[in-house]
C-alpha cells in the first residue's frame, strides 16, 4: 500500500536513490518528517482509529477466535461431530470432563459446539461470497449505465427487496431441500439486493465525479472504468456491509436450523443444537444443553456487530445501519 | 403530491404479483406435491393420485395458476394437506389474530421505549445514560429474535425461580397475562434497538442545527426547546423505520412464537414449509408480503404528507 502513495515526504522515505548518501539521505528524512506530515494510507489510519475504540477490539477478538476455533476444529474438539460419548450418560450437567455437559443422544456439547463454528464461519463467508458477486455486478451495471438499464435492474431489486429475506429464503429452501450447500444457494439467491442498492448509490455519485469523467474522456472503457476507478472507490461502503452480512447469514442459518428447515443432523449447527435442547422439559431438567449454544450464537453476532460497528466508524462511512 | 402517491400505489401491484408468481412457481418445482399428511401411515399410489387430482395438482400449471389466482381473489385458500380437513381459513382465522397481537405489542414496546431511549441518550449525549442506552441497543441489536428468547427464558422462567424468586413467568404458552411479556420483549428488542440508534442519532443532528441554537439564544427554556423544536423535527425521520420494523416484527416472529410455543402463524408457516402443504404456504407468504407491501406503502405515504420537504 504504502509503495503507491507519491509526495515528498512518501518517495524520498520510500525509495532513496542509491547515489545519495546516508547523511543526505537522513537529512532529507528529517526535513521530510519536519515539514511535511508523514503520508498514511487510508488502512493505516484507519486502523489507529479502530485501535483506539475498545468495543471493536472486543469485537475483533471475539471474531478471531470464532474464525480459529471453526478452522481448527478438528484439533480443538475432543469427539468427532456427532460422536456419542455414551447415551446412558445423556443430558449430564457441565462436569471437569465434559465443561458443557453432554446433550440428549450422549453426546459432547463442547466439541458439538466447536464443529459448529465451523458450520457457521463457512456459511458465513460462501453465502456473503455470493451475495457480493451477484449484488457488485448488478449494482454496479446499474449504476454506470444509469438510464435504462438502472430502471429496469432496480425495478427487480426493489421487488425482492420489499418481500421478507428469511421468507424468501425458506421458500427456496423449499425447493431444494435442506443442507450446507442450500443454504448458501438460497441466502446468496436473496440477500443480493442490499448490496446491489449500496453499490448502485455510490456508481451513481462517482459517475460525476472529475476522475471517472477524466478516466472517460482519455477513452478508458467501461470495463477499465468500473474496475480500476469506480470499484476501488466504493470499496469502504462495500466492507462495511460485508461486515454486517456474514453475521446475518450466519444468523439465518442460526434461525433455519433452529426451525428444522437448515442444517441436517448429524452434522452440527449451533441453531440446530438449541432447537434439541428447547424440547419441553429439557430447558427445566437440563439448562446447560441451552444455554452454551445460544450464548455462542449470542457472542458471535455480538463480535460480528461490534467489529462491524467499529470498522464503520473508523473507515468513515455513512451506512443505513 | 396525488403523483406521488398514485407512483407507489402504482409500484404495490407488481411487488404482490411478483411475490404470488414467484412462491406459486417455486412451489411448483419443488418435488413431491405434498398431499401426503403428516399423520398418515399406510396410502396406496392409488389414493395419493386420487388426491392430487382432487386438489388440482395434475392440470396444467396455468390452469392451476388461473385456480390459485381466483383462489385469492375470493379469499379462500382450501383446504389445508397437512391438517386435512381443516381449511387454510380457518387455521389463519385462528392463528392470525394470535400474531397481528403479538405484533401489535411488541411494535408498540419497541416504539415507547426505543423512542424513550434514544432520546435520553441524545439529551445526556456521552453521559452515563447515553452510554447505558448505546451499549443496550447493540445488545438487543445484535442477538437473533430466538437467542433472545431464550435468554429471557433462561433468566426469568428458569434461573431466577430456583434462586426463590418466581416472577409467575412461564417456559411456555399463552395461559396468564404475564405469557405475554416475555415474548414481546423477545420480539420487539431488536426494532427497539434499532429505533433507539435512529433517534439519538437524529436529534444529536437536530441538537446542532441553527434553529434550536436560536431557539435557546432567544431564552427559551431548554425543556421547550427539546419538546417544541427538537422532538417534532428529529421523531419525523423516525417514521421512515415503521416499514422496516414491521418486517422485523413479522418475520421474527416465526421464530418467536415457536420459542414461547405460542399457537401464532408463525409455527404453521414453518410446519407447512417442511411438509410442503402447497394452500397454506401460498396464504401465508401472501398474507406476510402484502401485509408488509402494504405497511411499507402507507409509511410512504403518511410520511410524505408529514415532512414538507418531500416532494416527488
Amino acid at each position: 500500500m504504502e509503495q503507491t502513495q507519491t509526495g515528498p515526504g512518501g518517495t524520498v522515505a520510500l525509495a532513496p536513490d542509491e547515489t545519495v548518501t546516508r547523511n543526505q539521505n537522513e537529512g532529507l528524512a528529517r526535513l521530510a518528517n519536519k515539514g511535511l506530515p508523514r503520508q498514511r494510507s487510508l488502512w493505516s489510519d484507519a486502523f489507529r482509529r479502530m485501535a483506539k475504540n475498545k468495543l471493536a477490539i472486543i469485537g475483533l477478538f471475539v471474531v478471531s477466535l470464532f474464525t480459529l476455533t471453526a478452522i481448527f476444529a478438528p484439533w480443538i474438539a475432543p469427539y468427532g461431530q456427532s460422536e456419542v460419548v455414551d447415551p446412558r450418560l445423556a443430558r449430564t450437567g457441565p462436569s471437569w470432563t465434559w465443561p458443557m455437559g453432554l446433550d440428549q443422544n450422549g453426546r459432547d456439547i463442547f466439541s458439538r459446539l466447536v464443529w459448529g463454528a465451523r458450520v457457521s464461519l463457512t456459511v458465513g463467508l460462501v453465502a456473503q461470497t455470493i451475495v457480493i458477486i451477484i449484488g457488485v455486478t448488478v449494482g454496479a451495471l446499474a449504476g454506470y449505465f444509469a438510464g435504462k438499464t438502472d430502471t429496469f435492474l432496480m425495478r427487480f431489486v426493489d421487488v425482492v427487496y420489499a418481500i421478507p429475506q428469511i421468507l424468501l429464503v425458506m421458500i427456496f429452501l423449499n425447493l431444494f431441500g435442506p443442507g450446507l450447500q442450500n443454504i448458501f444457494i438460497a441466502i446468496g439467491l436473496v440477500a443480493w439486493v442490499t448490496e446491489a442498492r449500496l453499490l448502485r448509490s455510490q456508481f451513481l455519485s462517482l459517475r460525476e465525479s472529475e476522475y471517472v469523467s477524466a478516466a472517460r474522456i482519455s477513452g478508458a472503457g467501461p470495463r477499465r472504468i468500473i474496475g480500476r476507478h469506480m470499484l476501488p472507490n466504493s470499496l469502504t461502503p462495500l466492507i462495511v456491509a460485508a461486515t454486517f452480512g456474514v453475521p446475518t447469514a450466519i444468523f439465518t442459518e442460526a434461525s433455519l436450523s433452529y426451525v428444522g428447515v437448515g442444517i441436517m443432523p448429524p452434522q452440527a449447527s449451533w441453531g440446530q443444537m438449541v432447537g434439541d435442547a428447547s424440547v419441553a422439559g429439557y430447558i427445566q431438567t437440563a439448562p446447560h444443553m441451552l444455554i452454551f449454544p445460544v450464548l455462542a450464537v449470542g457472542l458471535t453476532m455480538l463480535g460480528f456487530t461490534f467489529l462491524g460497528d467499529g470498522l464503520r466508524d473508523a473507515l468513515d462511512v455513512r451506512g443505513e445501519r | 403530491m396525488s403523483r406521488y402517491v398514485i407512483n407507489r400505489v402504482f409500484w404495490f401491484v407488481p411487488t404482490v404479483l411478483v411475490l404470488i408468481a414467484l412462491t406459486f412457481l417455486i412451489l411448483k418445482f419443488t418435488p413431491g406435491t405434498g398431499v401426503i399428511s403428516a399423520g398418515t401411515q399406510s396410502i396406496t399410489q392409488q389414493q395419493i393420485e386420487a388426491l392430487e387430482d382432487r386438489y388440482g395438482l395434475n392440470d396444467p400449471l396455468p390452469v392451476q395458476f388461473a385456480t390459485y389466482v381466483r383462489n385469492i381473489a375470493t379469499l379462500d385458500f382450501g383446504e389445508s394437506f397437512q391438517f386435512r380437513p381443516q381449511r387454510v381459513n380457518d387455521i389463519i382465522g385462528r392463528t392470525l389474530p394470535i400474531s397481528l397481537q403479538l405484533g401489535a405489542m411488541a411494535t408498540a414496546f419497541a416504539l415507547v421505549v426505543g423512542i424513550t431511549l434514544g432520546v435520553l441518550a441524545a439529551v445526556n449525549q456521552n453521559g452515563i445514560i447515553d452510554y447505558i442506552s448505546v451499549v443496550t441497543a447493540i445488545l438487543f441489536y445484535s442477538l437473533p429474535g430466538f437467542v433472545m428468547g431464550f435468554l429471557l427464558i433462561l433468566v426469568f422462567a428458569v434461573w431466577l425461580p430456583g434462586r426463590g424468586l418466581d416472577l409467575g413467568f412461564n417456559v411456555g404458552g399463552l395461559q396468564s397475562w404475564q405469557d405475554w411479556i416475555l415474548p414481546t420483549v423477545a420480539l420487539g428488542a431488536a426494532p427497539l434497538a434499532q429505533i433507539a440508534r435512529y433517534t439519538r442519532s437524529s436529534m444529536i443532528e437536530v441538537l446542532k442545527s441553527d434553529y434550536i441554537r436560536t431557539a435557546r439564544a432567544k431564552g427559551l427554556s431548554e425543556r421547550m426547546t427539546i419538546y417544541r423544536h427538537v422532538m417534532r423535527n428529529s421523531l419525523l425521520p423516525v417514521i421512515t423505520l415503521v416499514g422496516p420494523i414491521f418486517a422485523a416484527v413479522g418475520t421474527g416472529s416465526f421464530f418467536v412464537e415457536k420459542v414461547f410455543n405460542i399457537p401464532g402463524m408463525g409455527p404453521f408457516f414453518v410446519e407447512s414449509i417442511i411438509s410442503k402443504d402447497q394452500p397454506m404456504v401460498l396464504a401465508v407468504v401472501l398474507i406476510y408480503g402484502v401485509f408488509l407491501a402494504l405497511m411499507n406503502l402507507l409509511v410512504d405515504i403518511v410520511y410524505g404528507f408529514v415532512d414538507p420537504r418531500i416532494r416527488y
